[in-house]
C-alpha cells in the first residue's frame, strides 16, 4: 500500500500496538490530526462522523474473532490533536480492538492529544480493548495525552480494557466512565509509569445499574524519581452486583502517590470491595534476583517490569 | 572449594547498641568440590547467617572467604552468583507480575525450552503443566513457592549451591523427590558441591560430612555415622533444661445420653 510512514511512525506504531506496516482487517491510523489510511472490513465500517473530529465504528451483530486497529501518532510539536471515536458494536460480538496513542517530540513545543473513545457494548458480546499511550523524543516540549474512556454495556456483555502508559508523557489526566446493566462484566485494567517531573491523574467512575453485574479495577503503577500520580477510581452499586477495586503501587526516589479508591453502594445486595497499597520495592525481591547474577539496578528493572506486566 | 578464614559476625545487641553480640565465632571451614555438606545444629546457632555470609548478603566483621583460590569477601551478591554460588532461601521471596518461566528462565541466565522448564519443576516434585504461567506471588502456597525457589537453584546450575532448610514447609511426598534430587546431583560427582542446612535427618545421612554449629561455633564434624548419635542425643532436649510435669487434666463427663 503506498503509504508513507517514516521510520519514527513506524517505530511509534510498533510500541503502542504493535504493528509493522499496515495491519490486516479493519483499521484507521490517525497521523498529526489526519487520517493516514483507513480499511473497512465486511462487517466492521470506519466512517469520518460529521459532527465532531473522529470516526465511527460501526460493527455489525454477531462479528467474530475480528480486529479493530485505530492508533494515533503525533510527530509535529505544537499540535493539540482532539478526537472522538465512538464504537457502535452490535450483539453477540466477540471482537478485539487496538487503540492507543505515540508522541514523538524533538521540540520544545508541546504536543497533545486528546483521546474520547465511547463503547456502545450491544447484549452479549464480548470486547477486548487495548489501549497504548507512549512518548518520546529529546525535546523538552512537554508531550500530554488526555484521554476518556466511556462504557456502556447491554445485558451479558463483558469486556476487558487494558490502559497502558509507560513511559515518556510528560503529563496526564484519564477520565474513565462505565455504566453496566444486567450480568455485564467488566475488568478494567490501568497501568502506569511515570518518572522525572511527569503527573498522572487516573478518575474513575463504574456504575454497576443491573443486577449480576461485575467490574474489577486492577491498577498498577510505578512513580520515578519526582513523579506524581492520583488515582481516584469509585464503583457504584445500585443492584445486586459485585466490584472490586485493586490500586497497588510501586513508590521510588521522591515520587508521590495518592491512591484514593471509592465504593458507593445504593442496595443491599451490592458486594464491593477496595483495598489500595503503595510501597517500595521489597528488599528480599532485589537480592533474590541478585542472587541469580543480576546486578541491583537489573533486578529493579526487572522487577518494576513484571509487576506491569 | 571453599575455605572459610576465622570468620567473624557481630551485630549491634540493640538497634544503634555499642555492644555487640557473635553470631559467628571464628569460624574456619573448608568445602572441596564435589562435596555434599549438611550443616546442622540448634536455633540460633548461626547456620542461616554462616550461609548468608557465604552468598554476600552479610559482610563479615572480620575473616576471609576464599572461592576456588580467589578472596571474595568483599565481593558483592551479584559478583559472586557470576562465579558460581547459588543460594536456596529459606523464606523465598515473592513476585507479583512475574511468572514461574520467567524466573527459572533468569535464573538459567537464557530462555529456557518448556521441555527444560518441566524438568526443574519435576525435580521438586510440581506438575509444570499448572505452574508455568503461574505469577510467583502470594497465590501459590507456602510449600509450592519453597518448591520453586529449589528449583531456581537447580535451573542455575551454580558451582557450589546452598540451600537454607529446603524442606521447610514442604510435604512428605515432595520432601521424598526431592531428597533423590540431592542424592542425583551429588552423585552425578561432576565438581559441583552441595551445602544444606538442614535438620532431616535423611538429609543428613546423604551427606558426605555432616557440620554441627552451636553457637556460632564448629562444634563438631563428621560423617553421618559418626555424628547422628550424637545428634539423636541433642535432639531430645536441650541440656540442662528441666521438663516441668504436664498440669493434670479436668475431664468432665462425656454424657452418653444425646
Amino acid at each position: 500500500m503506498a503509504v508513507d510512514l517514516s521510520p519514527i511512525d513506524e517505530n511509534l506504531l510498533a510500541a503502542i500496538a504493535n504493528i509493522h506496516g499496515m495491519p490486516n482487517g479493519a483499521f484507521n491510523i490517525r497521523r498529526n490530526g489526519e487520517l493516514v489510511e483507513r480499511h473497512s472490513s465486511a462487517n466492521i465500517e470506519i466512517a469520518t462522523k460529521t459532527d465532531n473530529p473522529g470516526i465511527d465504528i460501526t460493527i455489525a451483530p454477531g462479528t467474530k474473532g475480528e480486529n479493530v486497529f485505530i492508533p494515533v501518532i503525533v510527530t509535529q510539536s505544537g499540535l493539540k490533536d482532539v478526537v472522538y471515536n465512538t464504537f457502535y458494536i452490535g450483539d453477540n460480538c466477540d471482537i478485539t480492538i487496538i487503540a492507543g496513542c505515540g508522541i514523538h517530540n524533538d521540540s520544545h513545543k508541546g504536543s497533545q492529544h486528546d483521546g474520547i473513545h465511547t463503547f456502545y457494548i450491544g447484549k452479549n458480546s464480548r470486547i477486548k480493548y487495548i489501549e497504548k499511550h507512549y512518548g518520546e523524543g529529546t525535546g523538552t516540549g512537554e508531550r500530554v495525552l488526555n484521554p476518556v474512556t466511556n462504557v456502556y454495556m447491554e445485558e451479558n456483555s463483558y469486556c476487558e480494557m487494558e490502559l497502558t502508559q509507560l513511559r515518556g508523557v510528560t503529563s496526564t489526566l484519564r477520565d474513565t466512565v462505565a455504566e453496566l446493566k444486567e450480568n455485564a462484566k467488566l475488568i478494567l485494567t490501568e497501568k502506569l509509569l511515570t518518572h522525572d517531573d511527569q503527573i498522572a491523574t487516573s478518575n474513575m467512575k463504574i456504575d454497576l445499574v443491573g443486577d449480576g453485574s461485575s467490574v474489577q479495577v486492577i491498577s498498577r503503577s510505578v512513580a520515578q524519581d519526582n513523579s506524581k500520580q492520583i488515582f481516584n477510581p469509585l464503583v457504584t452499586g445500585s443492584a445486586a452486583c459485585h466490584g472490586h477495586v485493586q490500586c497497588d503501587a510501586i513508590i521510588m526516589g521522591k515520587a508521590n502517590v495518592t491512591a484514593i479508591p471509592g465504593i458507593e453502594a445504593a442496595c443491599e445486595d451490592a458486594m464491593l470491595i477496595h483495598e489500595a497499597a503503595i510501597g517500595k520495592i521489597a528488599g528480599d525481591e532485589i537480592t533474590k534476583l541478585m542472587t541469580l547474577g543480576l546486578t541491583y539496578e537489573e533486578a529493579e528493572q526487572e522487577i518494576i517490569e513484571d509487576f506491569l506486566n | 572449594m571453599l575455605e572459610l578464614k576465622n570468620l567473624v559476625f557481630e551485630v549491634p545487641v540493640n538497634e544503634g547498641a555499642v555492644e555487640t553480640k557473635r553470631i559467628i565465632d571464628d569460624l574456619s571451614l573448608t568445602i572441596g568440590d564435589d562435596r555434599f555438606t549438611v550443616i546442622t545444629g540448634p536455633n540460633g546457632g548461626g547456620k542461616s547467617t554462616l550461609a548468608k555470609l557465604i552468598m554476600g548478603i552479610e559482610k563479615p566483621t572480620s575473616g576471609q572467604i576464599i572461592f576456588n583460590g580467589e578472596d571474595i569477601t568483599d565481593l558483592s551478591i551479584t559478583e559472586r552468583a557470576r562465579l558460581g554460588i547459588g543460594y536456596g532461601f529459606q523464606q523465598p521471596a515473592r513476585f507479583k507480575g512475574m511468572k514461574v518461566k520467567k524466573l527459572l528462565e533468569i535464573a538459567a541466565g537464557r530462555k529456557l525450552p518448556m521441555l527444560a522448564c518441566n524438568e526443574y519443576l519435576a525435580k521438586v516434585g510440581l506438575c509444570s503443566a499448572t505452574y508455568l504461567t503461574r505469577e510467583v506471588d502470594k497465590s501459590l502456597s507456602g510449600g509450592e513457592v519453597k518448591r520453586i525457589e529449589i528449583a531456581t537453584i537447580l535451573a542455575s546450575d551454580p558451582k557450589l549451591a546452598i540451600y537454607d532448610e529446603p524442606e521447610a514447609g514442604i510435604d512428605l511426598w515432595s520432601f521424598d523427590r526431592l531428597t533423590e534430587t540431592f542424592r542425583d546431583i551429588h552423585e552425578a560427582r561432576d565438581g559441583r558441591s552441595i551445602v544444606i542446612i538442614s535438620h532431616q535427618e535423611r538429609i543428613i545421612q546423604l551427606a558426605d560430612e555432616v557440620v554441627l554449629l552451636r553457637e556460632g561455633r564448629i562444634s563438631e564434624t563428621g560423617t553421618p555415622e559418626q555424628l547422628m548419635p550424637k545428634l539423636g542425643f541433642t535432639a531430645k532436649g536441650v541440656p540442662g533444661c528441666q521438663l516441668t510435669e504436664p498440669t493434670a487434666l479436668h475431664l468432665t463427663t462425656i454424657p452418653t445420653t444425646c
